[in-house]
């Protein structure tokens, strides 16, 4: 006789399993409807192989192992595929999850299956192939947690010791208990294919509490010549916990949060070795289970063989089921089983009982009275813990004290809660404690994450700030310095460098960062995926159902999306080859570079692009596309022409003066064309230059009037900063009018000083740089105050709309709306700060 | 009809607060009987006077809280403070004694502290030290045991016993009757080795092992506690290392039996409320050691304290004093003696952060 140990603490309620053992193993005749959850099993859901409407056979795989812990399952009957979606799924929580409902033909028709051949034992076959049997026979541990049985069979340590469990500690289930009584043979054979598997440990046990005789005396015979050995131990509950069991039979402990195959152990149910025996000899997969009906509220008490998916309406109406004796289903024991609510609820491969219990096997729990703090929980809890002070603990939900009182190595058996005389329902308050304890823990890594975020946000912040100062130093003394300068009017030379350095500080005031720039684009770039991305979903659906027109359209919309992703990508790209040089030295290179040099550069340009532009044409088969790239290359060949022209109106003897042709802001570029025109027409009369702005104005605001128009009616984001433009030139082509009638009205100015002209309109134009230097930062923040404010307003009207509709968008548009306040808040103070 | 979601285990036990209660309660039968068979009437009517006020007491506490009254004062808990309190009481000590003690237990020391599973101190040892401070003469004053009546004279009856216990007139006064206890006869000895005094004291020399009555009040707890071990109301740790230590502190200073002896060992274990407090005080599980170990510890220092008390200190015995001295340091004991987890190599501190 092996030596057993003592299992710690534990309690011996009512064993209450004759009831159920009483009638042999009955098959029960074939449910209307089958719900097979995808996911029975510990670990991934499996992945769905058939459809809506499919026909499928007895044994065939419905779905398949999605990953490394996983297992398939299986069409527990021929039938056809009647819905995929979410059912109410056996789980404490009562949730739901995807199902295949499988609607029964009544042929019970196999798929085609082979076990291992009759000439043929399992050990001809490796290990390996026999664990890729188990796994896609969907072998999910039968004992209660549904581990993925190949999973635990490859351990990564050799295994000394397996363990079949055949256990069985729960009162009232007797699943295991008839299953070695009847089908011991199976049973035996299975534990052999488990031992081979494990490559053939020193010791094999099959331990079976000793309220079991018969199963017991059902083994012997078939374990009698082999190295498997019976052990047989005292009742008490939980000795059929895995932990337990491996302390009861081996003496040995498994380490806390770590696994059996530590300790060189394994431990498999007595049903998983049927299971196992069935696969690899048959080559049936799982698709029934044993499961104990039993309960007052049921007028026959026995074990059926239930076909997986089968609903629990259907045991029970076998049953005599009567609910109005019903105090509570459950599915499992009445130790560690759950309350089901919902009786469509399917049996699932670890259902191992239903237990419909009458209102005297378990009465509504009277009302919890204070602990005590008697002990008698310590003296029942077979982890050793003190459960009088985790419930203390669990009550003021101080954690690190449960953590210290090893909360995380209860094994929610519900000893404690048998035993206390004050019905305090502590597994509970553990469960509680324990789902508290992780989700902290999640939350921690969040937030840790979240601080070195706004950290890190902060210093690149306080780094901008600083940049931003230094500009605003650097462009203060630029203006002064312009100031002085056109005050004094002085020689050509020094003005032009004067000219150079004010254009170079508001170039690079102007022009983004390198850095901001990526992000921009960058932002831009992501943009423009989702949506294409969004834009694609909506032709997939469009495609399955729509009508054609519906298609073409969404095609359209693709097709533009895309375009506008590669727009955006070439953006990149082109700043990531530009961002070596740096924009002061842009500048100076634009505006050292001789008119001649500019324009010939120009007119390259341009050809490159009408070049392009042409093949485009050629190229794309949509019209509107066509039309607008038709249009575009019309611009383009108008501004080559006015290249072309400007260079052969340029003399011979141009000095070689720094002009800058194409800055984007607008003062420069009145500077350089000022400039480039005092050079190039020096005796044309200021009227006429004047005029020739105005005209240019004009054309640059009708064309500004079109792009906001177009951006209007697409709704682009860039309607405001369209529209800001559009005003400015506007204002400009006013100044310039003016100045027009007052030249026109006083001639003699201009005649008196003819020859000067142009100086006298590049000393304007570098008089209103001067003027913008100075003005332009609170033009700009009045400016920004007030676009601001319409967007705020756009974006409340929006956000209010959301509400309305109640949009997912509301929290997204919320947050919007408050950080345009923010913005908002910060440009106006900025504003009043620079009005003292 | 709806089914119910009810969260597991969905069996239970028959055993409830008031079962256990009402164990307790009848574990103190055999003791009260040899009480009574010794010292009279006077413990009965401690007890009923001290039931009763008790369970006023606590119906009033619940009251005000706005509790429902019936479903807690069925617990019992209140009427085992009450019957340790009068147990613990000399017999025919005033009714305003029993009264005081009583109330201050139940309303002091167990309800201002948040009542049951919540009180840091035994309420009945509570009780029992304020009246001992308070009122140092009335609880003293112990009727001397059956044997040591002289011929002819019989303690007071039932009747007789209520009118000293009431103060009637005319109903004498407790002082007729008292005698000093084991425990003060060998603190006041000076002269006589302890055999001498074991043959000239009628005290012990009527006595079996340890002083006429006492020995058989204490055997009388003795035997009610080993029914509660066997009905696994508590484990035997804290009792045992009670008893253990206090018989090593008696053998250690038991010096030969000299005339500065503290006592032997079977005197210290079978006088005063050794017994008493042993199974059915430093039993008390709110107020004492969480786990098995932490336990051991608290009982061993109550067996020590008490001789030290007895020994050394003012008072004629030491129980509450040690018990309530202990219950002070319980949680510091909690924290150090938790019990070794399975699957752990060894035991963790509860004040551990980390592992």
């Amino acid at each position: 006789m092996r030596k057993v140990w003592d299992l710690i603490g534990g309690v011996h309620p009512p064993e209450n399993k004759h009831q159920s053992v009483q009638l042999p193993i009955d098959v029960l005749p074939l449910p209307e409807k089958l719900v097979i959850p995808l996911n029975q099993h510990i670990g991934a859901p499996a992945k769905l192989l058939v459809a809506n409407g499919d026909r499928v056979l007895k044994g065939q795989e419905l779905a398949e192992p999605s990953g490394l812990v996983s297992v398939g399952v299986h069409a527990p009957t021929s039938g056809t595929i009647s819905d995929i979606s979410e059912y109410p799924i056996p789980h404490p929580s009562g949730m739901a999850a995807r199902c295949i409902t499988l609607i029964p033909d009544g042929k019970e028709q196999w798929i085609d299956h082979v076990g291992i051949d009759a000439t043929y034992s399992f050990q001809d076959y490796s290990p390996a192939k026999l664990l890729e049997m188990i796994r896609h026979a969907g072998i999910a541990g039968l004992g209660g947690a549904g581990f993925p049985s190949a999973v635990k069979l490859s351990p990564r340590k050799t295994i000394t010791t397996l363990i079949i469990n055949g256990s069985e500690c729960e009162p009232y289930i007797t699943a295991d208990d008839m299953l070695m009584r009847e089908r011991a043979e199976a049973i035996v054979e299975g534990i052999q294919i488990l031992s081979y598997i494990l490559g053939g440990p020193e010791e094999v046990l099959i331990g079976i509490e000793d309220n079991k005789p018969e199963a017991h005396a059902a083994l012997e015979p078939f374990v009698r010549d082999t190295h498997i050995q019976l052990v047989s131990f005292p009742t008490r509950y939980p000795s059929g916990g895995e932990k337990q069991l491996i302390q009861i039979l081996t003496g040995r402990e498994v380490p806390s949060g770590g696994l059996p195959a530590d300790i060189g152990i394994v431990c498999q149910n007595v049903g998983t070795a049927f299971a196992v025996q069935k696969a690899i000899h048959f080559g049936e997969p799982l698709i029934s289970r044993i499961t104990t009906v039993t309960g007052r509220a049921c007028s026959t008490n026995r074990n059926y063989e239930v076909l997986i998916g089968t609903p629990i309406t259907h045991l029970l109406a076998h049953n005599g089921f009567d609910e109005n004796n019903c105090s509570r289903l459950i599915m499992g024991g009445p130790m560690m089983g759950f309350t089901l609510t919902d009786l469509d609820i399917p049996v699932i491969k670890t259902t191992n009982c239903i237990l419909a219990a009458s209102w005297e096997e378990a009465p509504t729990p009277p009302p919890a009275q204070p602990c005590i703090r008697c002990g008698m929980c310590a003296e029942a809890c077979p982890a050793s813990l003190l459960p009088q002070q985790l419930f203390w603990y669990a009550q003021s939900h101080n954690h690190e004290r449960l953590e210290a009182h090893n909360l995380f190595d209860c094994i929610e058996c519900g000893a404690c809660s048998y035993v206390c005389p004050s019905n305090i329902p502590l597994v509970q308050y553990y469960r509680a404690s324990k789902g508290e304890i992780r989700k902290q823990a999640q939350e921690k890594i969040k937030s840790d994450r979240a601080r070195a975020r706004f950290e890190f946000q902060k210093a690149r912040k306080e780094q901008e700030e600083m940049a931003k100062a230094a500009k605003r130093e650097a462009r203060k003394q630029a203006a002064e310095q312009a100031k002085t300068l056109s005050a004094g009017r002085g020689n050509k030379p020094q003005k032009n460098a004067d000219m150079v350095k004010t254009a170079m500080a508001r170039a690079a005031e102007h022009q983004a960062s390198p850095a901001e720039q990526q992000a921009r684009l960058e932002r831009g770039i992501v943009r423009a995926e989702s949506h294409l991305h969004t834009v694609e979903k909506r032709l997939e659906t469009i495609r399955k159902e729509g009508t054609e027109q519906q298609q073409e359209q969404a095609l359209a919309a693709v097709e533009d999306a895309r375009r506008r992703l590669e727009d955006a990508r070439s953006k990149r790209a082109q700043l990531n080859n530009t961002a070596g040089t740096s924009d002061t030295d842009k500048v100076m290179e634009r505006l050292q570079a001789s008119p001649r040099d500019t324009l010939e550069k120009k007119i390259a340009s341009c050809k490159e692009r009408i070049a392009v532009t042409r093949q485009k044409i050629v190229d794309s088969d949509d019209e509107t596309l066509k039309a607008a790239l038709t249009s575009g290359l019309e611009k383009q060949q108008a501004k080559l022409a006015d290249a072309q022209q400007a260079l052969a109106a340029l003399p011979d003897n141009t000095p070689d003066t720094p002009v800058n042709q194409e800055t984007t802001d607008a003062a420069a570029n009145a500077i350089a064309r000022a400039q480039a025109r005092a050079a190039a027409t020096r005796d044309l009369p200021a009227e006429e230059q004047l005029r020739q702005t105005v005209v240019a104005l004009e054309g640059r605001i009708e064309k500004a009037k079109a792009k906001l128009d177009e951006a209007r009616a697409g709704e682009s984001e860039y309607v405001n900063a369209l529209q800001a433009g559009l005003e400015k030139l506007q204002n400009k082509l006013l100044d310039a009018q003016q100045q027009l009638n007052t030249v026109t009205t006083q001639p003699s100015t201009v005649d008196d000083d003819t020859g000067d002209a142009a100086s006298s309109a590049i000393a304007r134009a570098q008089a209103r740089v001067a003027e913008l230097a100075s003005m332009s930062e609170e033009d700009k923040l009045r400016e920004t105050v007030a676009s601001l404010k319409s967007r705020l307003e756009k974006a409340r009207i929006k956000l209010r709309e959301a509400e309305a509709e109640r949009s997912e968008h509301v929290d997204s548009l919320r947050t919007a709306v408050e950080k345009l306040q923010v913005r908002l808040t910060e440009a106006e103070q900025q504003l009043a700060e620079y009005h003292p | 009809m709806a089914l119910l979601k009810i969260t597991s285990p969905h069996a239970h036990t028959a055993q409830s607060t008031a079962s256990v209660m009402r164990l307790v309660l009848l574990a103190t039968t055999p003791g009260l009987i040899a009480l009574t068979l010794f010292f009279g009437w006077g413990s009965l009517i401690n007890i009923l006077l001290a039931g009763s006020v008790a369970v006023l007491c606590e119906a009033a506490v619940m009251r005000l809280r706005k509790r429902p009254v019936m479903f807690y004062l069925g617990d019992n808990s209140a009427l085992v403070t009450a019957v340790l309190l009068g147990l613990a009481l000399p017999p025919l000590a005033p009714w305003w004694v029993v009264v005081v003690g009583t109330s201050f237990a139940i309303l002091i020391a167990k309800h201002l502290y948040g009542g049951l599973g919540y009180n840091p101190f035994n309420p009945a040892m509570v009780g029992y030290v304020v009246l001992l401070i308070s009122f140092p003469v009335q609880m003293t004053a112990w009727p001397a045991p059956l044997p040591l009546y002289a011929e002819g004279v019989s303690p007071p009856g039932f009747l007789a016993s209520l009118q000293i216990v009431l103060g009637l007139p005319g109903a004498g006064t407790v002082d007729a009757f008292t005698a000093a206890t084991p425990l003060d006869t060998l603190r006041q000895n000076s002269g006589l080795l302890i055999a001498q005094l074991y043959e000239q004291d009628p005290l012990f020399n009527l006595a079996r092992w340890a002083g006429a009555g006492w020995e058989w009040v204490n055997l009388g707890f003795l035997l009610g506690g080993c029914f509660l071990l066997y009905r696994r109301v508590f484990t035997w740790h804290g009792p045992v290392a009670m008893l253990a230590s206090l018989s090593l502190c008696a053998a250690l200073f038991y010096d030969g039996g000299s005339s500065a002896s503290h006592g032997s060992p079977l005197m210290h274990l079978l006088s005063g409320g050794t017994m008493l407090g042993a199974f059915f005080i430093l039993t008390d599980p709110v107020s004492s050691a969480t786990s098995n170990r932490g336990r051991l510890i608290f009982g061993a220092l109550i067996g020590a304290l008490i001789f030290i008390i007895r020994s050394w200190g003012s008072y004629p015995d030491a129980v509450a004093f040690a018990v309530l001295l202990m219950n002070f340091a319980a949680p510091l004991i909690d924290n150090y003696t938790l019990p070794r987890t399975y699957g752990h190599k060894k035991s963790r501190r509860a004040t551990e952060k980390k592992e």
